[in-house]
């Protein structure tokens, strides 16, 4: 599907303001990329990025904030924070169909911090941060707590710069039920420096964005270096929103596209704070399946996710961009509907199996489709109390033969206390399913513990599979040149890998419920028992029994009236 | 065969006795003991003490007479002290005294000397690197009416610090003793006290939350509602507005004009209560109205009346401080848009305001920035534009005073008050402030505790655990001390006591276990209960009414029998 456009042309922009030398204090990026989808799906990627060079730790106080949210700058000098993730997704992203996200993310609510080394008590700061984040994101984040915080060891890496490898400091928690609304995109977009007044976030309208197969919002915050030497540090603070516009809902079956079908808006202008403000669009495939227009000359090429793809780049800073129309409304028209996905490298699967209400199994598989590349992936599991798992029943099986972990982390619950922990370090052989199994037991819960809705079972949070896959291309490991945001959040330490997070699916899981109107009526029937044997046993304490005369025939009490009136003594 | 009956019947009401007497002796207080809810001991009867107020503010004077105001014989008899006590009921349950501990003495050779400065500025400045007055306290210095330091229409000028200088009438109007002397002096003395330390409006006004205040007039309600409630700390929020960065690219140099401008206010206002500033630049907020072009003098107006509208879109931006529950103070620039320059607030009469500013009571300050003069029509846009923060400071630092209730009410006549230091607040103000916040805490967290005190006395669900009981406690303890502070002076301990009383009862009363069982309705206790109280109970009443009826028949029977 190589196109000769693509050696053609190869524009690369280099900020101006990096030739001006001046010191850069603050900086405001955004970038949206559209990637038209095999199923005539389309996905949509915002990315919103503050970068401001200043100093967080080392206690000094930040009180003055220009582009950067200050309510999100309290939260991290307050509470020592050194890394912070949050995302809310509604939905499940099909890898399968799809391929990988830019951003991955687990359905519901994830939250994942690491703490400054100088935090003596990181429970309670951790406690008040979920408290004070689910004021900000409008978000039930206050469910956080130490029954779903789990500490892994390996799978959560910070980010940012800090080699922290101490996961006393880290909390990672799932909300797997969180359902995701306008009410939490609304502060999000408010922390834009823009808001959603000008630029690339005028097109994140509730009422569409909420009308999709997929929908995620995340802020991830971390320091970052500077320069390659990492003489400065500067803190970034990136927005995301990433979107899946379904073909049948959203564009009426028609394999057609437009900025104004996705969004009901076209864009005029760029956000004037930012430096840089630009679309791209993921025409790898290009002219073969799709067209899009108006055309742009220029591309750009990168490598994202272990493949080199090409962009068409819409540059919103150039006012030639909006054409005389001064507003520009992109429409990307398929021609055929055929062609095959390359299939992505990794994927994750889980179920829950067995039957009856007192033991089940739960099974995840992964997937390996390189075709001759075996690979080490990082599985970590955080399952719900009561779900007691066995652990001897720990399997991990691939292409029919067992498959030791080479490294296996498990921390058991403790009832009301905390979740377990399972992380393990699997080989995924080449071109092959793996699969982990390992059984439980539904606990009872207390009946003040079930959920306003039990019947509709308990979630179990997804499972995380983080791996670095060996590249087809080469990729870019200087953090600190220019790329587009979209291909610049994981870092990357060597060329011949790269580093992809994978989120299974979560599990409902149906516990043992009781009929709630039950302590009711058991207090009822005990006390009707109780007060049926206590009555019998009072009256034969208390009754006095007499042999009684047998009664007067009919006969005889009508003679003894008339005797009595004769006044003659009765029978 | 009847003996035989009687026997069994007596036995039968034994039975039916015994059984009642181990239900009352033993199930009653048992499903008591069980059912009970743990309530801590709470420090009832001291608490209903403290619902009685009675305040006692004390304050020391020092009146000191310099060469040339006393005659020789006067001079004989001072030093002498004068305790003056003033008494006010407020209402039925507060009651407030006033104790002036005067002190009367001549000026020692030093503080003549200082008397003799060419300025009165100098001369305060100099008397206060003699001695420094305590906290709470006042100095008046009695000079002659010959004395040049004052201009000849002033009779009283109030420093910086805590002293003040009094010029003595002819002495011949004074009179010839020292009983006279004093007597001229006293209101004078006192007109002094009522502007450099408390005043009773000042002190009723703190008690608002204990007191319904009657109303007065419209200027001191006003007044009073202006600034915010007292609080162990404050955040300051500086908002720069910027609606149109297309047009404007604005940069505020709010790090330094905080170090000049409002730190050192901040610093004299430290023992008041803990301050936190913060900035933050706000892009495309709007004002909520839209201004109207008045074409006379080609410019938009805000008119007085439409302010109110103003502050609500905006505050949904602000966001709130997600790190602290202390109340915040917005103080908020707004620079309007190119296309709505220049705009202007007008007050009721229609006037410009010359501040171009307005401040709302317990919330902030707005100012409107023009920069439209800052470029010219065919300038290119985006306009770098520096913002003067000397001029926007100097507005921002009058409205955080007023929002304080560091008050600047107008002196009496032939009063002369010194300017302003660098700080921004003189020493008898702060004292001024911290006499009525001592008082507005001690009645604030009265008033707290006293009605969780009846709260709990109300409503007997209510778990009290540990550590209410231990917070109300500390809060009495500290409530004791602060008024017992107050009573001997020591100003500076009192406001500290009292902010510790309001943080514990405040703690106290906003404790989440306060809530757990407060909503158990009687209705739903009788439905868990009757199923198993009704059919226990209903065949020992109805025997006992029955040994009880037999009994009475028996004794009728008995009286017949005799009869």
């Amino acid at each position: 599907a190589c196109s000769n456009i693509r050696g053609v042309f190869l524009v690369f922009f280099f900020l101006e303001r990096k030739l001006w030398n001046l010191p850069l204090l603050y900086d405001f990026q955004e970038e949206l990329v559209i990637r038209p989808l095999h199923s005539g799906d389309i996905y949509a990627s915002f990315q919103f990025r503050t970068v401001w060079e200043t100093d967080f730790t080392r206690g000094n106080k930040v009180s003055h904030y220009r582009l950067f949210p200050k309510s999100l700058g309290q939260v991290i000098s307050k509470f020592s924070v050194r890394e912070l993730h949050i995302s809310f997704t509604q939905g499940y992203w099909r890898t399968m169909q799809w391929g990988q996200p830019f951003q991955p993310a687990p359905p519901g609510a994830e939250l994942w911090v690491w703490f400054q080394d100088s935090v003596t008590d990181v429970d309670s700061t951790w406690k008040e941060l979920t408290n004070v984040l689910s004021g900000i994101f409008c978000a039930s984040l206050n469910f956080i707590d130490s029954t779903n915080t789990v500490q892994p060891s390996a799978s959560f890496k910070p980010l940012g710069i800090g080699n922290v490898t101490d996961h006393r400091f880290l909390r990672y928690a799932t909300l797997p039920r969180e359902i995701v609304c306008t009410e939490n995109l609304t502060p999000w977009k408010k922390l834009l420096p823009c808001g959603s007044k000008a630029g690339l976030a005028v097109l994140l309208k509730s009422e569409k964005l909420f009308h999709s197969s997929f929908h995620s919002q995340a802020v991830h915050i971390r320091p970052m270096c500077q320069d390659w030497e990492c003489k400065t540090t500067s803190w970034e603070l990136r927005q995301t929103l990433n979107v899946v516009f379904d073909l049948h809902t959203s564009a009426q079956g028609k394999r057609e596209w437009s900025l104004f079908k996705m969004f009901s808006r076209t864009l005029t202008e760029a956000c004037p704070l930012a430096s840089s403000s630009k679309i791209y669009i993921d025409i790898t495939d290009n002219p073969e399946q799709f067209e899009v227009s108006p055309a742009t000359p220029l591309l750009s090429q990168a490598s994202v996710l272990g493949d080199r793809r090409t962009f068409s780049v819409y540059d919103l800073t150039q006012q030639i961009t909006f054409g005389t129309v001064r507003s520009l409304n992109l429409l990307i028209r398929w021609k055929s509907s055929e062609g095959d996905m390359l299939r992505p490298l990794l994927h994750g699967e889980r179920y829950v199996a067995g039957y009856g209400l007192q033991t089940g199994e739960i099974h995840t598989l992964m997937y390996n489709y390189h075709p001759y590349r075996s690979f080490p992936v990082l599985l970590l599991d955080s399952v719900p109390w009561y779900l007691r798992l066995y652990i001897h029943t720990l399997t991990v099986t691939s292409k029919g033969k067992d498959n030791k972990p080479s490294y296996i982390h498990y921390q058991p619950s403790k009832d009301r206390v905390r979740p377990h922990l399972l992380e393990m370090l699997v080989q995924l052989p080449p071109n092959s399913v793996t699969e982990v199994t390992v059984q439980f037991e539904r606990a009872l819960l207390k009946w003040t513990e079930y959920t306003p809705d039990p019947n509709h079972g308990f979630y179990v949070g997804s499972s995380v599979i983080s791996s670095l896959v060996p590249s087809i291309v080469a990729m870019d490991t200087n953090s600190t040149r220019e790329r587009p945001l979209f291909s610049s959040f994981f870092p990357c330490k060597e060329e011949s890998s790269y580093f992809v997070r994978v989120y299974t699916e979560p599990l409902l899981v149906n516990l043992p419920t009781p009929d709630f109107s039950m302590p009711y009526n058991v207090i009822c029937l005990t006390c009707t028992v109780v007060a049926v044997g206590y009555g019998s046993l009072y009256n034969l304490l208390t009754r006095s029994f007499q042999i009684e005369e047998p009664n007067p025939g009919l006969a005889k009490r009508i003679a003894n009236v008339i005797r009595k009136m004769r006044g003659v003594p009765p029978l | 065969m009847l003996f035989k009956t009687v026997n069994l019947r007596r036995r039968g009401q034994l039975a039916a006795l015994s059984i009642a007497a181990v239900v009352i002796l033993i199930g009653v207080p048992l499903w008591w003991r069980t059912t009970e809810t743990y309530r801590a001991w709470l420090p009832v009867s001291q608490i209903q003490e403290l619902a009685n107020l009675q305040l006692q503010l004390s304050a020391d004077v020092e009146v000191v007479f310099a060469r040339g105001t006393v005659t020789p014989e006067q001079q004989k008899k001072v030093p002498l002290t004068l305790t003056q006590d003033d008494e006010h009921v407020v209402d039925e349950d507060t009651a407030l005294r006033y104790r002036y501990e005067t002190r009367y003495r001549t000026a020692t050779i030093m503080e003549e000397d200082a008397l003799n400065q060419p300025t009165a500025a100098e001369a305060d400045l100099s008397l206060h690197t003699l001695s420094e007055s305590p906290c709470g306290s006042l100095v008046v210095y009695v000079i002659p009416e010959s004395s040049s330091l004052l201009p000849e229409d002033v009779d009283v000028y109030v420093g910086q610090r805590r002293t003040a200088l009094l010029r003595i009438g002819a002495q011949t109007r004074v009179g010839r003793t020292l009983e006279q002397l004093l007597s001229h002096l006293e209101p004078r003395v006192k007109q002094v006290l009522q502007v450099m330390s408390f005043s009773h409006t000042d002190i009723t006004a703190a008690l608002s939350d204990r007191v319904r205040l009657s109303p007065g007039n419209k200027e001191s309600i006003a007044d009073s509602m202006r600034a915010f409630k007292s609080s162990p700390g404050y955040e300051i929020t500086f908002s720069l507005l910027n609606p149109d960065p297309k047009s404007h690219r604005l940069h505020w140099d709010i790090e330094g004009a905080v170090q000049t401008y409002i730190q050192p206010l901040l610093r004299k206002l430290a023992p008041l209560a803990n301050f936190s500033i913060d900035s933050q630049t706000l892009y495309y907020a709007m004002l909520g109205v839209n201004p109207r072009f008045d074409s006379s003098r080609s410019a938009y107006t805000l008119n007085s009346d439409s302010l109110a509208h103003v502050i609500n879109p905006v505050e949904a931006r602000l966001g709130s401080n997600a790190a602290s529950s202390n109340p915040v103070l917005n103080f908020l620039l707004y620079v309007p848009d190119a296309h709505h320059s220049p705009l202007h607030i007008n007050d009721h009469k229609k006037q410009e305001v010359p501040s171009n500013a307005f401040h709302s009571p317990r919330w902030g300050g707005i100012m409107v920035y023009n920069v439209n003069d800052f470029y010219g029509p065919e300038a290119a846009f985006p306009v770098d534009i520096n913002i003067d923060m000397a001029k926007v400071m100097g507005v921002f630092l009058a409205q955080l005073r007023l929002l304080l209730g560091v008050q600047s009410s107008a002196p009496p006549p032939r009063f002369l008050v010194a300017p302003c230091s660098s700080a921004g607040i003189a020493d008898w103000e702060l004292d001024r402030l911290m006499w009525s916040r001592s008082v507005e805490n001690i009645a604030t967290a009265t008033t707290t505790i006293t009605s969780l005190a009846q709260l709990l006395d109300q409503i007997g669900n209510i778990v009290i655990n540990d550590n209410i009981a231990q917070q109300v406690s500390s809060a009495v303890t500290s409530l004791q001390l602060a008024v017992a502070e107050l009573e001997s002076g020591n100003l500076r301990f009192a406001l500290q006591y009292s902010k510790e009383a309001i943080l514990a009862s405040e703690r106290a009363f906003f404790d989440p276990s306060l809530l757990h069982l407060l909503y158990f309705p009687d209705d739903q206790k009788f439905a868990i209960y009757i199923p198993l109280f009704l059919p226990m109970c209903v065949p020992i009443l109805l025997s006992l009414l029955k040994i009880v009826s037999d009994a009475r028949q028996r004794r009728r029977e008995k009286h017949a029998k005799a009869d």
